[in-house]
C-alpha cells in the first residue's frame, strides 16, 4: 500500500511541477493592475497591505470572523465558570539572566508589534502580523514574571472586550459607508500623504480593528490553554 | 516586465529549507522536533525575505515562533500529564 502511494503521489508532484511557470514569469494580472494603480488611487506604499484592507477588505473580514469563532470554540470547550482562584503557586522565575533579559524583551517587542501595526501600509506589516506579535509580547510576561503578573493581563474582563470592539470595528467602519450611500466597506475618506502615517483614508482603522482583534484573540486562546493545562501541572 | 533569475543566495536559503524540512521530519522526540521546527521556521522567514515577500516573511515569522510552538508546546504538556 506504502509504495503505490509514494508513486502516486510523485506523479501527481512532477505532473504539477511541469506545469508552473518558470522562475519569474507571473501569470496573474492583478498584481500588475494593483502595484499600478495603489500609490495613485490611495496613496499607500505597501501593496500587499493595500489589497488585505482596502481592495479585497471584505474577505479579510471573513478572514477575522473565522479567527473570531475559531477562538470562541476554545473558549466554549475550555473556560470553565468556578476555575478556583487559589492558584497563586509559587512560580517565581530563578534565573536572572531569563527575568532580566526577558523584561527587556516585552518592551522591545511590544514596540515593534505596535510599529508593525501602526505603520503596516507604509512598511512592511499589518494588523494580523502586528496583532500576533502584540499578543506574543505579552505572552513573554507568563514567560519571565509570574503566573499572578500574566493573570492581571489575561483576564476574560480584560481581553473579551478587545476582542469584541476589534471585531465589531471592522464591521462598523464598513457600515459607515453603507449610511453615506456607497458599497459596503468603501474607503471614504482621502488618501492623505503617501508615506506617512496619514495615508490609505480609512484603511487604517480597518487595519487597527483588525490589530485589536487579532491580538486579544491570540491573548484568549493562550489564556484559555495556559488556565486548562499548564496551571493544572504547576 | 522584468525577469527574475535565481541569484545564488535564493538556490543556497532553497536548499537549506528542503535540509531543515527533512531533518524535522527525522527528529522523533517531540520535544527536540519543535526546535528543529524553529530553525525550519527560521530559515522559512529567511527564503521569503530573500524573494522579497516581507510581508508574507513576518506572518512566518509570527507563526513559526510564536503560534505553532505555543500550541504544540501546550499539546504535549497534557498528553504527558495523562
Amino acid at each position: 500500500m506504502f509504495l503505490p502511494s509514494v508513486a502516486l503521489l510523485a506523479a501527481l508532484l512532477t505532473w504539477s511541477l511541469v506545469a508552473i511557470p518558470h522562475f519569474g514569469h507571473y501569470r496573474g494580472p492583478y498584481g500588475f493592475v494593483l502595484n499600478r494603480v495603489v500609490l495613485p488611487e490611495r496613496h499607500m506604499t505597501n501593496v500587499v497591505t493595500a489589497t488585505v484592507f482596502d481592495y479585497r477588505g471584505f474577505d479579510t473580514m471573513g478572514e477575522e470572523f473565522i479567527l473570531f469563532i475559531a477562538v470562541t470554540g476554545v473558549v466554549l470547550l475550555l473556560r470553565e465558570q468556578d476555575r478556583d482562584e487559589s492558584s497563586d503557586s509559587e512560580d517565581e522565575i530563578g534565573s536572572d539572566a531569563v527575568r532580566v533579559g526577558g523584561s527587556l524583551a516585552v518592551g522591545v517587542c511590544l514596540l515593534v508589534a505596535l510599529w508593525l501595526i501602526a505603520f503596516g501600509f507604509v512598511t512592511p506589516g499589518g494588523g494580523f502580523q502586528g496583532g500576533v506579535a502584540l499578543a506574543s509580547s505579552l505572552v513573554l510576561v507568563f514567560l519571565v514574571a509570574s503566573h499572578k503578573a500574566w493573570s492581571g493581563i489575561a483576564s476574560e474582563e480584560v481581553l473579551d472586550p478587545f476582542e469584541g470592539v476589534g471585531a465589531g470595528g471592522y464591521v462598523v467602519v464598513g457600515l459607515a459607508a453603507l449610511i453615506g450611500g456607497m458599497a459596503f466597506l468603501t474607503n471614504l475618506l482621502g488618501p492623505g500623504t503617501p508615506g506617512t502615517l496619514y495615508s490609505g483614508g480609512s484603511a487604517p482603522f480597518v487595519n487597527w480593528a483588525a490589530g485589536t482583534e487579532v491580538a486579544a484573540a491570540f491573548l484568549i486562546l493562550f489564556m484559555e490553554f495556559i488556565e486548562a493545562y499548564v496551571v493544572p501541572l504547576a | 516586465m522584468t525577469v527574475a533569475t535565481l541569484v545564488p543566495l535564493q538556490s543556497v536559503t532553497l536548499a537549506l529549507v528542503a535540509a531543515a524540512a527533512t531533518l524535522v521530519v527525522l527528529t522523533r522526540d517531540v520535544q527536540r522536533q519543535i526546535l528543529v521546527n524553529g530553525i525550519y521556521g527560521i530559515l522559512l522567514v529567511i527564503l521569503f525575505t530573500v524573494f522579497a515577500a516581507p510581508d508574507v516573511a513576518l506572518s512566518m515569522l509570527v507563526v513559526s515562533t510564536v503560534g505553532y510552538p505555543l500550541v504544540v508546546l501546550i499539546a504535549i504538556a497534557r498528553s504527558r500529564n495523562k
